[in-house]
Order: C-alpha cells, then structure tokens, then sequence
C-alpha cells in the first residue's frame, strides 16, 4: 500500500473554533466590569491623589555604591497625575463601549501598573524615592514565591497537589538557620533542602501510596511544622541564642555585569540563593519539557493510566517530582533566614507558601510564567516595605495588605483562568 | 504470531470476572471476541495487557508460556492494547503520545524531537495511517486519535494486536476506513483481536468468533454461517428479538418547538447554531450524530440546564426559555439524562432516595419540608417491580446496580410521571442486551400513550430501531431532518460527518 501522508482534516475543526461575532451576554457583562474597574481607578487618582499634592516627586535610580550613577529622575506630580489619569480613562471607557476581548486582561494588567505608577509618584511627592533599592528588593523578595511557586509545580506537574509549600519553607528555614549557626552557611542550606525534601517523602508516601486526600496532607504539613519549629524555638533556641545567629549569604557582585544601570544591581549582585532561583527555574524549565523525565513527569500528571500502560511506572515517577518539588521548597526556606536576617522566627514565612502557589497558578504551572507572577508579588512587597518608610497618610497596616489583595486579585481568576494538569490531585487507582 | 490463552481466571472482591478462558487467536487473522458488558471482557484484555495479574490460567505466545508483571513485559512480547477509551494524554503533540514510554535521546535523556517526529512519520508511511506528528492530540478528530493509538503501538513492535471496542465512537464512514487499516494490519500478518458488543460488526470483519458471557467462553462460531440472532442468543443466554416492533407513528399536536435557539461558549464560539426543531405528541424523534456535535447542548437547552443566546423555547405553547429547570420539570418534561452516574442518579444514595430525585420536595414524598418515609418506599417498591429493576432491593445504594439496571430505575423515575414530553439522552449507552431490549420497549409503549419523545443517540442502529422521524445533528447545527422509513443509515452517516450538502 503506497502510503499518502498529508495534514489530518484540522481544517474542520478549527472551522469550529472560530469566534462568532455576537458576544453573549456574560461576556460584554464582565468586559463592562473590568471597564468600570478602569474608569474607577482613574476617579480614584482624581479624587485621592490630585487635591493634596504638588512639587516634583525625585526617584533615584542608581544606589550610592554604584559606579555608573545616574541622575535621579525629576517627576512633576501634578501634570504626570493628570497624564496618568486620562490614560487611565482612555482605557477604561474603550474597555466599557467596545472591549478590549482577547487583550483585556493585558489592559487591565496595565491599569493597575498605572494606577500603582500614580501611587508612587503621589506619595514621594516633595520626597525622594530610591527606585533602584526598590527593585533590587523586588527580585530578593521575589525569590522565595518564585521557588515556592517551583516546588508546586514539579508536585502538580506530576499530578499531586502540594499545599504544604508554607510548611516546606517554615521548616527549611528553621533547619537552615540550626545548622548555618552550628556548622555554617552551606551545611545549612543543604540541611534546608533535605528537610523540604523529607517533608515532600511524608507528601509522597500518604497522597502516592496511601491516596489520603491530598489538601489534608497539605494543611496537616503546614500546620505540624508551624507547631514544631513554634515549640523548638521556645525550648531550644531562647536558651541557646548562639544557635539562632547563622550568618548571612552575601551579595556577589558578578563582575562587568553588576556595572550596567538599573538591571545590574537587581539581576547581577545578588545572594547566591537568588543565583540559585534562577538557575532553578532554568533548569526545571528544561526539564520538564526538553527530556524524557519531563515527559514522564507531564504524563504522568495530565492522563497517568496512558503512562501506566505504556510501562511509566506512575508511583516511582510521583514521588521523584514530589521530592524534588520539596527539596526546592526547602531550598527556599533558607531564603528567609541564610539569605536575609540569619536568624528565625516563628511563622516567619508568613503566608509566603500560598503566594508561591497563587504565583504557580497565575504562571499556569510553567516556571518562567510563576517567576514572572513571582515578580509582581515580589514588586508589591517591596513597595509596601518603601511606601512605610514614605511619609504618606495610608496607615501601614492597610499597606502590608498589599500582597494579599493582589493575591486574591490573581487568584480570583481577574487575570485569567490557567487549566491545571488534568490529574492533579486525584490518586492513582490501577482498578 | 499466535496466541494462546489457557484457563485464565480473574477474581475480583465479589465477582469471578474471568472464569477459565480459554482462546485461540491466529496469525494474520481477526479473532472477534464479543459479549455484553460485564461479560469480562475488558477484564480479560487487561490481564492481556499486563494491567491485571491473572489468579490461575497461562497466556501462551507462540507455545511460550509468558509472565507479564506490568504493562512493559506485555508490551515487550508484541502486544499492543488499543484501548476503547483512548490512553492519549489530550495537551501532548501526537509525537509526545506515541513516543512516551520508549522516547527516543540525546545523550542522559534529552529528548530527540527531530527522531520522534521521524519515527513517527516512518510508522504512519509504512502503515498509511496519515497523521500530522506536530498535531495537538485534543485537536484531532476521534477518528484520527484512534490512529495515533494505533500508530503507539506499531512503534513498540506489537504482532497482536487487541482492539477494545474500537468503532464506539466512530463515524460509518470513520468505522470503513478503520477496517480498512485492519485489513492493511492482516495483510502484514498481524494477530487480531476485535472486542465488540456489535455483532454485524463482528460478522463483517472476523475470520473466527468466540462468545464470552459471565466471565466464561460460551463457545465459538464461524462468521461464514452464524446470523446475529444465533450470536445474540449465545451472549445474552436466552432468545433476542434484535428488531423493536413499533407501528406506524399517528403524530398529534406540536408539543415542544426551538425556535432560532442559539447557544454560544464562554468564547464566543457556537455551540448550538439557530436550531429549529418540532416534536410532536406520538411520534419518537431521533437526534443523530458524532458525540460532541451539540446533542448535549441541545438537550440541556431544552431542560433548562444551559442558558440560551437566543431563540426560544416553546412547551405546549407557551414560551418557557426562561423557566428553571425544576419550572420545566413541573410543567411536564422528563429526562433521562446521558451521562447515568454523574447526572442521572446519586451513586451514594439508595435506591428508593434516587427514585424521588426529581420529586422529593412534593406531596406526597414530603410535606412542609418533612419527608415521608412511608411513601417513599411504597412508591419506590411498585416502581422497582414494574420497572424491573435487579435485585429489587430499594435499600441498596444506585451505584451498586449494574449500568443497565441503574438505568432502569432511572427510566422508572422519569417514566412514571404522566407527561407529555419524554427526552431519553443516550437512553441505553453501555448497558446489556437484554436491558436495552426493555428499554426500547418502554419508549415505544410511551409513544403510542401519545407522548412525544426526543431521543439522542450515537448509535445510527438506534436511531432506525426507535425513530420516526431524524434529525442529524453537525457542528452545533441541524444538517438533515428525514423521515425514517424514507432514509437510510449511509445516507445519515454521510450528514453526520458533515460531508453532505
């Protein structure tokens, strides 16, 4: 038979996908949302920011231990306000009567980059603010929610849900700080890594083998070691201080590229834990779309009955994500300890671990598109930490929220629906 | 290669699913295996294949006694398993699911791509079973999804090959190209082995026949001599009346009409395309076409279960596009939904609280909120006996009947109520001959009570069997609308897979 190879019928079925011209009823009805959360945005810069100030807002964009210094950029508050602004009203009365469609989420990304710009430059009004030190700070902060977002992606990737991000973390870096105190800075974040990676082994045996309901795992993970580093803490490391006083990872300049503006001191002069970020999600992303592991991993993940009949043993290929997912977990915990204050606090990850997840789903389970939601997480932290030093009338209370509303914002599905690994979650049953 | 199965038995908690099979299947020939669900088939594929470990019994290749301790050493002695519903993984490249398992590398185990694609390629040249290697396998149509499963298993070496059910979802026209490529795989000197429940499928293409029921070989027939009704017979254990007598249909007033209806997806993107349809009392309409078309969506416009983007609805009259469902249900429209375990009963509950599903909330099953225990179970014993619903044991949960006794005491729940429009989605998808036969019967007997009937089917076979009148169903639109004694299935195949103008 003489064989004839052509391109299946696809034709057909995208005949199908095309998009009719009526939109139904929801659709205009959320374009109309999202357009009056524009319009309300630019009113809120009218009303809130616009009366009370004037001046010129100074932004510095070089720290003082750089070479190349750049000049401070000079913003006139009240004409950037009102640029500001009617950009702001342009958009959201397009969004309003014709909709952005397929690009609205884009649009409103952009609204809020606005409104945040508009923030910023109402409340460093007749003040100077150092951009630069801000988002340096952006990319350190971003690190452990890049990592956490990682270790929920090699889990889910593989099909099991890890909610027990903030317990991996809380526990890599208790672990880190002990054994950085006690033998040094390397010897802790390897410590780090291996209690991630132990908890994931608790992960892996009870959702893989024993098929317990994966979010009890997770919530039992997280509320454990918040128990047990609450309970060390008090009984070991009051008493004995000399093991709460690991010292800290210093920033390595990388040289010639540290030197370039703005870019340098964020990407090239950082804690080897960060180095480590990003090489993680280098590597990962490799992995789980370049090799046969990956495949295996993604298999296993999205249809584990095809893999298992192709001779993929699913068990064996779940636990190695799952361990491997912790150990980044863990690696990440180290963060907050070896990688800024050298010492540990109860619950000092505070909440971090969710936002990893909320940054996996916002990056829809790849790790570049996590580290890139880690970043805007990351952004708002730091703004917060800078907007408390700022002498403005918000009350600091309202703005360590930040994080969390844009968390919310992200995971209320505002910004997109992501489709997760279609087996993620549900036990392997052969029968 | 010959295959050769000694005594295989396969116990489960409670049931003897295989009961010392013994079978024979030859080089270059077709073994058509056939039997009613729940006959142990699947179960005995699956020991075939690895997935289950026998209890007793040999699986023999070429008089080698073989031990397969998971899929890999099944797979490594040239078995290949096309299983009935597909093992793709939907989001991977057709290259990714036919290489996964035995991926071609550079190096430790980086994926060579390029060598995918070709083998790839190479397989679906040597085979003629066009395919693009690049395709996302959640694009293809069904029928191409089967090749790519086809085309995974040649690449692992396989000489047998088992097809599980392998023309249930595919098109007539898809269902000839299939035999085509099996007369193609025979040719090449491939052992075949067909599993089907389709005994004119079974008859066309098989050079032997061997019956299972209940877990055991009822014995084996030659498809030169055999007719259906003896096939039937021998897997159902009593006498098949395969033809549904029904008499001329005596139509009646227009009971339900679709008007324009027009439903979209969060997209945008049409689902139900300006459908218009009439039913009316006495006569059975049959909707036809590939699953995925819009029956699905048509049926929940009508029940209310989907909102509209235009057009109406009309019952008996008036216009109810707006109504909920359970406004709709009161005013008199039943439905037996497709999908029996996740939308038709409550696998949890008992057989007596699934009866009272759609009625729970009146007299006399509850009254000012409390239920009366009493009624429910008087009712749920006379529905239980006059629907013939086995074992008749209204304490039992639903998920403990078998599908077509599940589906029985679902025809009991909707049937019992005196309505004027009946809608039987996929009324008996997956379940035993001789439920099937019942089944059929009881919309029959509905029909002539002058009710009007819709009916949505895949199986064309069904279709003829009940309807008097046929729409078919492409692409979220209606494409055909016949009378059924003036059509025939090539010429509704043909509608279904939109190739007719």
């Amino acid at each position: 038979m003489s064989a004839t190879f052509d391109r299946p019928p696809v034709e057909a079925y995208e005949e199908t996908g095309k998009r009719t011209k009526a939109l139904n009823s929801s659709q205009i009805r959320r374009a109309q949302v999202t357009g009056v959360v524009m319009l309300l945005l630019a009113a809120a810069v009218v009303v809130l920011f616009i009366p009370n100030v004037e001046g010129v807002a100074t932004f510095g964009l070089s720290l003082p231990s750089e070479t190349i210094q750049l000049d401070p950029l000079e913003v006139p508050v009240q004409p950037a306000l009102w640029l500001l602004t009617s950009a702001l009203a342009f958009l959201g009365a397009t969004q309003f009567y014709r909709g952005f469609q397929r690009r609205s989420t884009l649009i409103l990304g952009i609204s809020f980059g606005l409104f945040t710009v508009a923030m910023m430059v109402w409340a460093t009004a007749g003040q100077e603010f150092n951009l630069e030190s801000m988002l340096v700070a952006t990319v350190s902060r971003c690190t452990p929610i890049a990592l956490g977002a990682l270790s929920g992606i090699l889990c889910e990737r593989s099909g099991v849900v890890n909610i027990g991000i903030e317990g991996m973390l809380l526990g890599g870096a208790f672990t880190g700080v002990v054994m950085g105190s006690l033998l040094g800075g390397w010897v802790g974040l390897l410590s780090a890594t291996i209690t991630g990676g132990i908890l994931a082994l608790l992960l892996a045996v009870l959702a893989v083998s024993f098929k317990v309901d994966q979010i009890i795992i997770g919530v039992v993970i997280n509320i454990l070691v918040l128990g047990l580093t609450s309970f060390l803490t008090s009984q070991l490391l009051i008493d004995n201080p000399e093991w709460n006083d690991a010292p800290i990872f210093p920033s390595i300049a990388i040289p010639l590229l540290s030197d370039i503006p703005i870019i340098g001191q964020m990407f090239f002069n950082q804690t080897i834990i960060v180095y480590g970020m990003f090489v993680l999600i280098g590597v990962v992303t490799f992995l789980l779309f370049r090799t046969r592991w990956g495949l295996r991993t993604r298999s296993v993940g999205e249809n584990p009955r095809a893999a298992d009949s192709l001779g993929v043993g699913v068990a064996r290929v779940r636990y190695v994500a799952v361990i491997f997912g912790g150990m980044v977990g863990g690696f990440a915990g180290a963060w907050f300890t070896l990688g800024t204050v050298g010492r540990f606090d109860e619950g000092m990850t505070a909440g971090t671990g969710f936002i990893g997840l909320a940054a996996m789903i916002f990056g829809a389970w790849n790790p570049i598109g996590a580290l890139g939601a880690a970043l805007i997480f990351g952004f708002s932290e730091s703004l917060e930490q800078k907007f408390a030093l700022l002498d403005t009338p918000i009350p600091t209370e309202i703005l360590a929220m930040a994080p969390y509303l844009v968390t919310i914002v992200v995971v209320a599905g505002l910004v997109g629906r992501a489709r997760p690994p279609a087996a993620d979650g549900v036990p392997y049953d052969k029968e | 290669m010959e295959l050769e199965l000694r005594g295989i038995t396969k116990r489960f908690p409670g049931v003897l699913a295989n009961d010392e099979v013994t079978l024979t299947a030859r080089s270059g020939k077709v073994l058509a295996l056939i039997g009613e669900n729940g006959a142990g088939k699947s179960t005995l594929m699956n020991v075939l294949s690895g997935l289950y470990k026998q209890d007793a019994g040999e699986i023999l290749i070429d008089g080698k006694v073989q031990d397969f301790r998971d899929p890999g050493d099944a797979i490594k002695a040239g078995i290949g398993m096309v299983h009935q519903h597909f093992m793709l993984v939907p989001v991977f490249s057709v290259y990714e699911n036919v290489v996964l398992g035995v991926e071609p590398v550079h190096g430790p185990g980086v994926l060579n791509r390029k060598k995918a694609r070709s083998e790839v390629r190479e397989i679906s040249e040597r085979f003629g079973l066009a395919v693009d290697p690049d395709a996302l396998v959640e694009d293809l149509p069904v029928g191409i999804q089967q090749r790519v499963e086809i085309i995974k298993v040649l690449l692992r070496g396989a000489k047998i090959l088992v097809f599980d059910e392998p023309t249930a979802v595919l098109t007539p026209q898809e269902v000839e190209e299939f035999f085509g490529i099996v007369a193609e795989l025979k040719g090449r000197g491939a052992t075949i082995i067909f599993i089907t429940h389709k005994l004119k499928e079974a008859l066309a293409v098989a050079d032997d026949i061997t019956v299972l029921r209940g877990g055991k070989v009822m014995g084996h027939a030659d498809p030169r001599t055999a007719t259906p009704e003896q096939l039937a017979s021998m897997m159902v254990g009593r006498d098949i009346d395969l033809t549904v007598d029904k008499t001329e249909a005596t139509p009646g007033d227009d009971v339900l009409t679709l008007r324009g209806v027009h439903m979209v997806d969060d997209y945008g993107r049409a689902l139900l395309n300006r459908i218009d349809l009439t039913v009316r009392a006495g006569e059975i309409v049959g909707v036809a076409g590939i699953q995925g078309n819009g029956q699905t969506e048509l049926v929940e416009a009508i029940t209310g279960l989907l909102p509209l983007a235009g057009g109406t609805v009309e019952f008996l009259g008036k216009d109810i596009s707006k109504a909920s469902p359970r406004q709709r249900h009161a005013a008199g429209i039943a439905h037996v939904p497709e999908d029996r375990n996740h939308m038709g009963m409550i696998s949890s509950f008992t057989v007596s609280e699934n009866l009272i599903l759609d009625s729970y909330y009146q007299p006399p099953f509850s009254r000012r909120g409390v239920m009366d225990g009493d009624a429910i179970r008087e009712s749920a014993e006379s529905l239980v006996e006059s629907y013939d619903v086995r074992p008749p044991l209204i304490d039992n949960t639903g998920g403990a009947l078998s599908g077509g006794n599940a589906q029985k005491m679902i025809v009991a729940r909707e049937f019992s109520r005196d309505v004027p429009l009946v809608i039987c989605a996929q009324p008996t998808r997956g379940i035993d001959v001789g439920s099937i036969e019942y089944i059929h019967e009881q919309i029959i007997r509905k029909r002539d009570e002058g009710k009007a009937i819709l009916i949505v089917s895949t199986e064309l076979d069904e279709i003829f069997a009940l309807s008097d009148r046929i729409v078919v169903m492409y692409d979220g639109k209606i494409v055909a609308e016949m009378t059924a004694s003036e059509t025939t299935p090539t010429e509704v195949g043909l509608y279904m897979a939109g190739k007719a103008a």
